[in-house]
């Protein structure tokens, strides 16, 4: 293994695990009754989902070759699927990487 | 020890029907892929997502060797995409924190925090007592990261076979996934706000700032929902 990929490896796992360590050690001072919980629920629900937004709209790698145009169009499809088949989460899941790989082809 | 019967209903859990199994195999199978391209070997691959194991990370350090960042930048901008960790954390660990745990589980698991084993225990930890949810989260947690090294393991053996427009429609495939569980748990005023309001916000802070778009979008859209939240209940 290169010493700079090893490294660099590291580097992310650690940027990632002290983010998870720091918020199981703020965890033990933490009613799950208390406002603050339900305030940092929220605030994790809504990361997410800014997460997503952004994954989808501002994307980094191979996404971003894809138009918006394709991308807008995979996710209201998929929506849509969402809501018609009850709620559930493996046919838009699927359909969405067919749909992406085929616009992303012919677009 | 880890209760045996409860780590296996966890990990068993990765066979429901509404699994995220399969977006998050295919997501790394895209990340083997790429890392492969990029340069890196078999366990280097493997060696990422065991101790990464966190798909925008793993994205942002991919990107951040293309372009030779040093080690600092590399830390500081997967920091900022994976700081999102933190609020997970502190939203999860609580409902399952019992005084007859040993805290190394805790210290342990808490790697396994990922939006996919995260909505999973979401969705499941009511059916489970206090006491044996640790146990339940290990399973859980040990089934989403195996198959996310399987995904990886995959993706790079695989990535001579996969062109461009497949490796698209793979890296759409987890957004959807989770976007759809998001839009799935908005069951309350509150959770259905936070959503919503992050959803908005998250790309508009990133005309402000890329970097802090997602811990802006959520902190200022979580706060908002909270209060809405609150507001309604009394």
């Amino acid at each position: 293994m290169s010493v700079n990929v090893v490294l660099a490896i590291l580097v992310t796992s650690l940027a990632t695990f002290s983010s998870r360590f720091l918020g199981v050690i703020s965890s033990e001072g933490i009613k799950e009754t208390s406002k603050l919980f339900r305030w940092f629920n929220c605030l994790a629900y809504s990361t997410l989902a800014a997460l997503i937004a952004r994954t989808i709209i501002f994307p980094v790698g191979v996404l971003s070759d894809a138009s918006y145009f394709s991308r807008a169009t995979v996710v209201l499809f998929c929506l849509f699927i969402f809501f018609i088949s009850k709620r559930n989460f493996v046919y838009p899941t699927v359909i969405s990487a067919i749909m992406m790989a085929l616009l992303s082809e012919h677009l | 020890m880890i209760n045996k019967e409860f780590f296996f209903k966890g990990f068993k859990s990765i066979l429901a029907p509404d699994s995220p199994a399969i977006a998050l195999g295919c997501c790394f199978i895209a990340i083997g892929a790429l890392l492969k391209n990029l340069g890196f070997n078999i366990q280097e691959s493997i060696f990422s997502t065991m101790l990464t194991y966190a798909l925008p990370g793993s994205l942002v350090m991919a990107e951040s060797l293309l372009v030779g960042a040093s080690l600092l930048n590399i830390f500081l901008a997967v920091w900022f995409v994976n700081a999102r960790l933190y609020p997970m954390t502190v939203s999860l660990f609580p409902l399952m924190m019992h005084k007859s745990q040993p805290k190394w589980k805790y210290y342990f698991s808490c790697h396994f925090i990922a939006v996919s084993a995260w909505l999973i225990m979401k969705s499941n930890y009511k059916n489970i007592k206090k006491k044996h949810r640790i146990d339940f989260w290990i399973g859980i947690g040990s089934a989403t990261w195996t198959t996310a090294v399987i995904g990886t393991f995959i993706g790079f053996y695989s990535s001579d076979y996969l062109d461009k427009n497949i490796m698209i429609g793979l890296a759409i495939l987890n957004p959807i996934y989770f976007l759809c569980m998001m839009v799935g748990a908005m069951k309350t005023i509150q959770i259905g706000a936070s959503v919503i309001l992050g959803l908005l916000l998250g790309p508009i802070f990133y005309f402000l700032s890329p970097e802090w778009s997602i811990l802006l979008g959520g902190l200022v859209g979580g706060t908002i929902a909270y209060f809405i939240g609150e507001l309604n209940v009394s």
